[in-house]
């Protein structure tokens, strides 16, 4: 095989290498670019937050609907004891990394959500008892 | 305790709550849906507990034990009449617990991992501006509701002039300083911000009268949830956005049915001020109705008609409830049902000052929860009804509702007691009804007045029953 042949063949060789690196270059950054779409979307917690919002509005609904009349006023008072959930928020008030004013305030909320919760369970128990007794 | 793993058991304690709802579809399963609302605020509780964000737990449990003990003891002390304003006082506090929990994430963003003081996530500040106004609104308008219900303000509509300009100015307002808010991340901003939604929420209420209660007794659960919501998107807590989507919709539902009840829209409650001065202009003038004949009538008479009916259907309202009569009542009615006469409630949607006050009243004086019918079960009866026993309802019987177009309460769902062969009203005084409606009703051919206290009239009657047996 003569020199030319080689540094001819050589040359192709070279080109096509390039030509594939170059692809493989697209490649990635069109790859980088749908994780980082893919991997956006989830990690947003707003929309995540929002999409369990809307969903749980819609179990709220169709749950809701099927409540009889009757039991109505014993639903309030059990809403309203659940919605104290909210003390959650008032115990990380309280954590290790609040500021003094911070874990007061939630010192506080946890005794208002707190009275809720019991109070809210126990009416709710007392009226149902009544309910119950009475079938 | 991993992310990921408190995650799921949040997402546990979510299911629980919404079996703990599917359960109150009937009475037999209500108790252990209120079983497991209970076990799943345990999850939550406990759950957060264990997470490594917590700590000061000799402060937690004083504070549970403070609060969990004020809210035993109300709860087991209270009458059933005074319901509607002990539910009112929760969501007060559910509302101040909101404000309490978004202002500590305003001073420690860190404790929250919402970011640092002074640079919190903008979408954050927006979530906290939210959980504050809305919890705000629910704690002073939750607190105007309790005075009226308990008495401590008048019932009656409290207008003032340019109301609804300074309520629009006040929503304006709310907006522009939740923006300014995003902008600045100002701690006087937080604050005002706070105190305008405070004075929207007394506003609000404020000229709501008294017999739209279970509408805003409705709509304020709603907000108490709406607001544990935007206190879950702040704290990114996804049991915290389910539970307060699940009130919120309970609450919207709620208010819906009672302005239905009503045929009213919710923001011709919202505007308020209904019952004031309507009756004046729009109805015949008092004096020439007061000049027609009525027919009064004893408990004695009642008793010998009732006792010689074949059935008889009750009609209770808020007057049952101000009288505690509902004893009376049902002593009255277990006497009847033992001479053979065939007794049944009817339920109006918007009888008493909460939704299904009157079943809990009830329930409480051992009435059986069948012979216990909503209005639409039961309207259609009325015509082959012997007595209906009307005791402290008026509106919501009155026949205007489907006649006169020119009547406030045109259109709203009545029950068709005037179909009854007799009618006994039980009434304090002939005085209209919280509508400020004449009832056309009182001076009907068929219509016996009793007047007098329920619960002393009802006694009369067990008495006139006793002797004569």
């Amino acid at each position: 095989m003569d020199l030319n042949a080689i540094t001819e063949r050589a040359t192709t060789i070279t080109a096509i290498a390039r030509e594939l690196m170059d692809e493989a270059k697209q490649l990635d950054t069109i790859t980088k670019k749908i994780i980082q779409a893919g991997g956006n979307i989830p990690q947003d917690p707003f929309v995540m937050g929002l999409t369990v919002f809307v969903l749980a509005c819609f179990v709220g609904y169709y749950v809701v609907w099927k409540v009889t009349p009757a039991l109505h006023s014993p639903l309030m008072s059990v809403t309203n004891a659940i919605s104290s959930v909210i003390i959650v928020g008032a115990l990380l008030a309280m954590g290790p990394s609040s500021s003094g004013i911070s874990a007061f305030l939630g010192f506080f909320a946890v005794i208002l959500a707190s009275i809720n919760i019991f109070g809210g369970f126990v009416v709710t128990q007392r009226m149902l008892r009544m309910f119950s007794k009475n079938k | 305790m991993s992310e990921s793993f408190s995650s799921f058991l949040y997402l546990v304690s979510s299911i629980c709550f919404i079996l703990g709802l599917k359960g109150f579809s009937s009475a037999a399963t209500s108790r252990s849906g209120n079983l497991y609302a209970i076990f799943g605020m345990s999850i939550a509780i406990l759950t957060t507990l264990l997470s490594p964000a917590v700590t000061h737990f000799q402060y937690i449990l004083l504070a549970v034990i403070i609060g969990g003990s004020i809210g035993t003891v109300l709860a087991k002390k209270i009458e059933m009449t005074a319901l509607p304003q002990l539910v009112a006082a929760f969501h007060s506090l559910v509302g101040l617990a909101a404000v309490l929990v978004a202002a500590a994430a305003f001073y420690s963003p860190q404790a929250f991992n919402i970011g640092t003081i002074q640079h919190i996530n903008t979408a954050s500040l927006f979530e906290m501006s939210l959980g504050v106004i809305i919890g705000s609104i629910t704690f002073t308008g939750s607190i105007v509701a309790f005075c009226k219900l308990q008495g401590l303000m008048s019932g009656k509509p409290l207008q003032f002039t340019k109301q609804h300009m300074i309520n629009a100015g006040l929503g304006l307002a709310l907006v522009v300083l939740t923006i300014i808010f995003m902008a600045t991340e100002s701690t006087f901003i937080f604050w005002t911000l706070t105190f305008v939604a405070l004075t929207l929420g007394f506003l609000l209420i404020l000229p709501i009268g008294g017999a739209d209660m279970p509408v805003v007794v409705s709509m304020l659960n709603s907000y108490s949830g709406w607001a544990a919501a935007g206190i879950g998107f702040t704290l990114n807590n996804h049991v915290l956005i389910i539970v307060g989507a699940l009130v919120g919709a309970s609450g919207a539902i709620l208010s819906h049915i009672m302005c239905k009840g009503m045929n009213r829209s919710i923001i011709n409650v919202i505007l308020g001020g209904f019952g004031s001065d309507v009756a004046a202009d729009v109805n015949m003038p008092a004096s020439a109705q007061s000049d027609k004949p009525i027919k009064s009538s004893g408990a004695e008479d009642a008793a010998y008609m009732m006792r010689n009916a074949q059935n008889i259907i009750i009609v209770p309202g808020y007057g049952m409830a101000v009288a505690q009569a509902q004893h009376a009542v049902r002593e009255m009615v277990d006497i009847l049902k033992n001479a053979g006469v065939r007794v049944r409630y009817a339920i109006h949607p918007v009888a008493g000052r909460m939704p299904g006050h009157m079943n809990v009243l009830l329930a409480e004086a051992n009435v059986p929860y069948d012979d216990v019918l909503e209005m639409d079960e039961i309207n259609s009866d009325f015509s082959t009804t012997d007595v209906a026993f009307v005791i402290g309802a008026n509106d919501i019987t009155n026949p205007a509702a489907k006649k006169d177009k020119a009547s406030p309460i045109y259109g709203m769902p009545i029950l068709d007691v005037e179909n009854a062969r007799t009618v006994f009203f039980v009434k304090r005084s002939l005085a209209s009804g919280y509508a400020g409606v004449d009832n056309e009703l009182f001076y009907s051919d068929n219509t016996m007045m009793v007047l007098g206290d329920a619960k002393k009239v009802c006694d009369d009657i067990i008495k006139a029953l006793k002797e004569s047996a």
